[in-house]
């Protein structure tokens, strides 16, 4: 067995036109750019994006979305230092927004790559946010019910994968990565070193490779923050 | 009316204070993470932030940050010993899941029910939650660190809250500027305000009623520049 990819091109190469992908990282943080940025040149339209967030600056999910390739977003917090490219898109009706409490997002990918169809959550209760989902009273409290959330395709970083798809992390760059993985039909992810099956002791294993279809190897990964830091837009 | 009223550090000093050594805290982004700051001596609290780190401490020297290491404000921090990387399902369990000692956030508004609006003053602009309606619930306490009226003078505690709910009859202790209010079967039940104040002129700066058990601290905070 071997998922490995030769380069990121070919790894995206299968997202097409209208696919629904989730994204992992948590602003800057495990945001795999180098993945984000192969999309952004084999330039689909009308994605359907799962992210924590809506982008900073001009790389990276933010340039996804300046390019015109998502059409809707389902996010839990749409701002950050400059979230300009959202901000002016939304405002103007360009792109879809399904705004969702963090927790929840988290629990509704889970939920979706544990075969979960829908669960009930205390968050929300009694808000906007809750307006026209089932709730139900268990021991006394209410709760409302959310489904699970899926996709086509996962873009996520890690750090050591070995080619049965068994994946490390780097530090709280972990954050949506495992669940993506989990709840896409086809995971693609880069790592920054790339080992052979045994390279990875069993026990550290964060993500078992059944849940990884695709591993492409980025040496040096950039982060979001430095690249912002320095003004880098791409293309 | 008054002039005196507590500094935000002063409002975090006071909250600090409750916490007890060993208790798992979340501090909300912004005003809230001053707690950390001001631990009494001898305790040690293990603060939790979203993106998936128990026990993280300060923020690195400007051009140590490690972008893979920040807080839910996106903001550096470092680790401690004994400090633990988690997923965001797992992370958010935490929170949910009742195991939290403590939550302190912020306010636009806390009811004498304990609703909380904290996320959205309404409809303009582009709506952002984060994780404000998943921490109100699940914490063994939620408190809520704020002014004790708006910039403009309003009262931030209300009756009946205004503003787009972050959760339902979730506060149970509010740390304003001016008092330590906590809610009780509905009711705000005052326990300290400054001794400068009198409960006449606080009740005026509150749109609920203020209740008392007929005794009544006084708020005692150091003085912490800030």
């Amino acid at each position: 067995m071997n998922k490995t990819i030769a380069s990121l091109a070919e790894a995206v190469s299968v997202i097409g036109d209208g696919a629904s992908v989730m994204i992992g990282g948590f602003g800057g943080s495990g945001s795999p750019i180098e993945l984000i940025h192969a999309l952004i040149d084999k330039g689909p339209k009308g994605l359907t994006v799962v992210n924590n967030n809506a982008g900073n600056g001009h790389v990276g999910l933010a340039a996804l979305i300046e390019a015109g390739c998502v059409a809707k977003l389902i996010c839990s917090f749409p701002r950050s230092a400059d979230p300009v490219v959202f901000t002016e898109r939304y405002l103007a009706g360009k792109i879809e927004l399904e705004l969702v409490p963090q927790g929840t997002l988290a629990e509704r990918i889970r939920a979706g790559g544990a075969g979960i169809p829908a669960f009930y959550t205390p968050t929300s209760y009694g808000t906007d946010l809750a307006k026209g989902k089932p709730v139900a009273e268990f021991d006394g409290r209410p709760y409302v019910q959310e489904r699970w959330l899926k996709a086509d395709f996962a873009l996520v970083k890690a750090e050591i994968g070995d080619t049965h798809g068994n994946l490390t992390y780097r530090a709280a760059a972990r954050n949506f990565g495992p669940l993506m993985c989990m709840a896409s039909a086809t995971a693609i992810v880069q790592v920054s070193k790339l080992v052979e099956p045994g390279g990875i002791a069993p026990e550290s294993v964060v993500t078992p490779g059944i849940f990884v279809q695709k591993i492409v190897e980025v040496p040096n990964p950039a982060q979001e923050e430095d690249l912002n830091r320095a003004g880098a837009r791409y293309p | 009316m008054t002039s005196e009223k507590l500094s935000n550090a002063q409002i975090a000093w006071r909250a600090a204070q409750d916490i007890a050594d060993g208790a798992y805290v979340n501090l909300g982004i912004g005003f809230p993470e001053m707690v950390a700051q001001y631990q009494p001596p001898g305790r040690q609290a293990i603060f939790h932030t979203e993106n998936g780190i128990l026990d993280f401490g300060p923020a690195p020297k400007a051009g140590e940050e490690d972008w893979d290491l920040i807080n839910a404000g996106k903001k550096a921090v470092t680790l401690k010993p004994g400090s633990a990387f988690f997923d965001h399902a797992t992370s958010f369990a935490m929170v949910r899941g009742g195991h939290l000692d403590v939550a302190i956030l912020g306010a636009y508004q806390v009811a004498q029910s304990g609703d909380l609006a904290n996320w959205s003053t309404g409809p303009k602009g582009v709506p952002a939650v984060g994780g404000a309606m998943d921490l109100v619930h699940g914490a063994k306490r939620v408190a809520v660190i704020t002014e004790h009226v708006t910039k403009d003078g309003k009262p931030k505690l209300v009756e009946r809250c205004t503003l787009p709910l972050t959760g339902v009859g979730c506060v149970t202790r509010v740390y304003t500027s001016l008092a330590v209010i906590d809610i009780d079967g509905g009711k705000f039940m005052l326990r300290e305000k400054l001794g400068s104040m009198t409960l006449d002129a606080l009740q005026a700066l509150t749109d609920a009623k203020l209740h008392t058990d007929g005794t009544v601290g006084e708020l005692k905070v150091p003085a912490l520049g800030g």
